[in-house]
């Protein structure tokens, strides 16, 4: 047979150009966890070398105060009105005066500022040399080289601050607060009671479907098990919204019904559909003999079910009630739209409260790119990131044990 | 002997109760919204933009904004997901490369849409340039789709006997056209049927285009890819969470969720549909 040279090296070049082109597009995942990683951390990691104090501003004292430094948490409260002694601050028995920019008009008339305020770094000056219990908030730029007060120094926020923070105030001014416990703590509540509500249904629906249901009722269910799956999150919020959040309200006679509750209660059923998937395979791979032995042995059905199949197939059912837990941890619109979105470490499921997804969608928008509180929702996204490959990669041990 | 026969009967009925609740839910939250949407929908529903302050007027805009993202994602992740897979079950040997892929494709499922929607900002939108646009929204509802892609590509062709690959290398055929004249082929059906399910994943998608694609009011079409657009589920979040007039804006969040329900539906259908009719061609054949 005569095998043309020339076309048959065109047929080689194209498997391998093909094969390339494959290798090439397979990479792209990889490419894109990458690039996730780095633009992710890349902007969250930022929030730690950032002032903490809002930017372009400065905190001032009159130059006798003996106070250098305000932590955020301090000088939140003093602006609160909620420390009014400068002594509580370990400084001098002296009352808080707070004086924002906006006071300035208290304190001078617009002549003495003059026409294009060029007065005003001089006022200020005055306004903070006469009272000697001021503390003012005030731009930078009005500092000029004649200033006689004290400008507090800055610190910058520290990783301490934002994994042991318990308040959430991203526009708080003068020092916005962003601590993660408020947040993380709303995201486990909701999760975990997500998935123990989520977990009995789940398992049971496996089971059924494994075990008990016929060819036809199985090719029933395993569509709207399905669909279950495919209902868009904001589908689930908004029956939330209007079916479960007025039910819950008045079940439990409550203020508000945006709560925990809800959310879990959402998120419980949309993470049913990858409990049920995972726990029916797991259920089905109990081998053929260790059944048959069961039942040989004088077992019932159902003592062969809770005997024997459940023990076998246990590591299945793990790895599904932690993906469930995956799910409901990054699920943003749903919880978003009926939870309440209250930034506060909650005490009871009946609360309002927060997530990090929530937080992020909720919060992005309003946040001016490259600024503390875009750095901040970044670092929660890291955060995020960092807890569902923690569970990836435990539903990858779990599997492999199987396995073994 | 008796006492053991009434625990598996309890347990038994208990197992249906549940299973039948769970369906029950999925019929109450469908029934709940088909029948309060379908008293919204109506032609101009469906085809006029929005007025009087999204409280009148239809969800036009929405429709075609949702439609523009599902095909602009389809065209990222299609291509690229089934050639991955393919390279994946086909071509690659059991080294760290393959292994790496691997890993890479689960993690990159089971990161969050939000944090799509993150990166999808830092990269497409502020750093790439493209802002609040079609490109922006596609590019990251893409990415967010590649692993459900490669996952199915790869399971339908893990199902086809290497009997047939045996058969056509046999014949003198070449690895490519192996893949290309017999497993594509044989294929395609689950593929296909996968394929779909993921439109519809995508389309339901909010959280990845918050920022990178989707605008509150827009009276006009987009007339280019760099254009922000209107989105269904963006829609029924906004209308359903904010405005002042709700007793206004409720009848249109219950018509844009029954839309988006709709979709759903015929999405899972033709899926079902699709592998029903393959299944058995496929039976009858071999």
């Amino acid at each position: 047979m005569y095998i043309n040279p020339m076309k048959n090296g065109l047929k080689k070049f194209t498997e391998a150009i093909t094969e390339k082109i494959l290798l090439f597009s397979s990479g792209i995942t990889t490419l894109t966890v990458i690039l996730i990683v780095i633009f992710l951390f890349k902007e969250g990691m930022g929030l730690f070398s950032s002032p903490d104090i809002e930017e372009g501003y400065v905190l001032a004292v009159n130059q006798e105060n003996p106070i250098n430094q305000l932590t955020p948490e301090e000088s939140m409260e003093v602006f609160d009105s909620k420390i009014t002694s400068w002594k509580e601050l370990g400084g001098k028995e002296e009352d808080i005066l707070v004086f924002r920019l906006s006071d300035v008009t208290n304190y001078a008339d617009e002549t003495s500022l003059g026409d294009e305020f060029q007065f005003l770094p001089h006022v200020l000056d005055s306004i903070i040399t006469v009272n000697p219990g001021i503390i003012a908030f005030i731009p930078q730029q009005y500092i000029d080289s004649t200033f006689t007060g004290k400008i507090l120094n800055n610190g910058h926020i520290t990783a301490e601050s934002f994994f042991d923070g318990k308040y959430w105030y991203p526009t708080a001014s003068p020092s916005p607060l962003f601590g993660l416990l408020p947040l993380i703590s709303g995201t486990l509540w909701i999760s975990l009671f997500a998935i123990l509500i989520a977990l009995p249904f789940g398992l049971a629906v496996a089971i059924y479907m494994a075990e008990l249901a016929n060819q036809r009722t199985r090719k029933i269910i395993k569509p709207i098990i399905e669909l279950l799956a495919g209902i868009p999150s904001v589908v689930y919020g908004f029956f939330g919204l209007v079916v479960l959040v007025p039910l819950v309200q008045k079940v439990f006679n409550l203020p508000v019904g945006e709560s925990g509750l809800v959310g879990s209660i959402i998120l419980a059923i949309m993470a049913l559909p990858t409990i049920i998937t995972v726990a029916e395979d797991a259920i089905r791979t109990t081998p053929r003999s260790m059944r048959e032995a069961s039942l040989a042995l004088g077992a019932n059905h159902w003592q062969t079910i809770y005997k024997v199949v459940l023990p076998y197939s246990m590591s299945g059912i793990t790895a599904a009630a932690v993906l469930g837990i995956g799910r409901a941890i990054g699920e943003t619109m749903a919880v978003l739209m009926v939870s309440g979105n209250a930034a506060i470490i909650p005490s009871s499921l009946l609360e309002p409260m927060r997530t990090i997804p929530a937080t992020i969608a909720a919060e992005l928008g309003e946040a001016p790119v490259g600024g503390i509180h875009y750095k901040a929702l970044f670092l929660l996204g890291c955060i995020l990131f960092i807890l569902t490959l923690i569970i990836s990669i435990s539903v990858e041990l779990i599997n492999t044990r199987k396995k073994a | 002997m008796k006492k053991k026969q009434v625990t598996q009967n309890i347990a038994f009925w208990i197992f249906r109760i549940f299973s039948f609740t769970v369906v029950g839910i999925l019929f109450w939250i469908l029934g709940f919204i088909i029948s309060k949407g379908i008293q919204v929908i109506n032609w101009d529903f469906l085809t006029q933009p929005p007025t009087d302050g999204m409280t009148g007027g239809g969800i036009f805009p929405a429709i075609m904004g949702t439609l523009y993202l599902t095909i602009g994602s389809i065209i990222v992740a299609f291509p690229i997901g089934v050639l991955s897979g393919i390279y994946i079950n086909e071509y690659a040997a059991n080294n760290w490369f393959v292994k790496l892929i691997r890993i890479m494709t689960t993690n990159l499922s089971s990161v969050p849409s939000i944090v799509f929607g993150l990166f999808g900002m830092a990269l497409f939108v502020n750093t790439l340039g493209f802002g609040d646009s079609i490109i922006a929204g596609s590019l990251t509802l893409g990415l967010l789709t590649l692993p459900v892609v490669i996952r199915v590509t790869e399971e339908a062709l893990h199902a086809i006997d290497d009997s047939f690959r045996t058969a056509s290398y046999a014949l003198g055929a070449t690895k490519l056209q192996t893949i290309r004249k017999v497993i594509l082929p044989m294929a395609l059906p689950n593929i296909m049927t996968g394929l779909i399910l993921s439109i519809g994943r995508v389309s339901g998608e909010t959280a990845p285009i918050l920022f990178t694609a989707v605008a509150y009011f827009l009276p006009k079409l987009p007339s280019s890819i760099f254009d922000q657009v209107m989105a269904l589920p963006y829609h029924l979040y906004v209308i359903s969470t904010s405005g002042t007039d709700l007793a206004a804006s409720r009848p249109i969040a219950y018509g844009t969720a029954l839309v988006l329900i709709v979709i759903i539906l015929i999405i899972n259908i033709i899926a079902t549909l699709l592998r029903n009719y393959f299944g058995k061609k496929v039976k009858t054949n071999f």
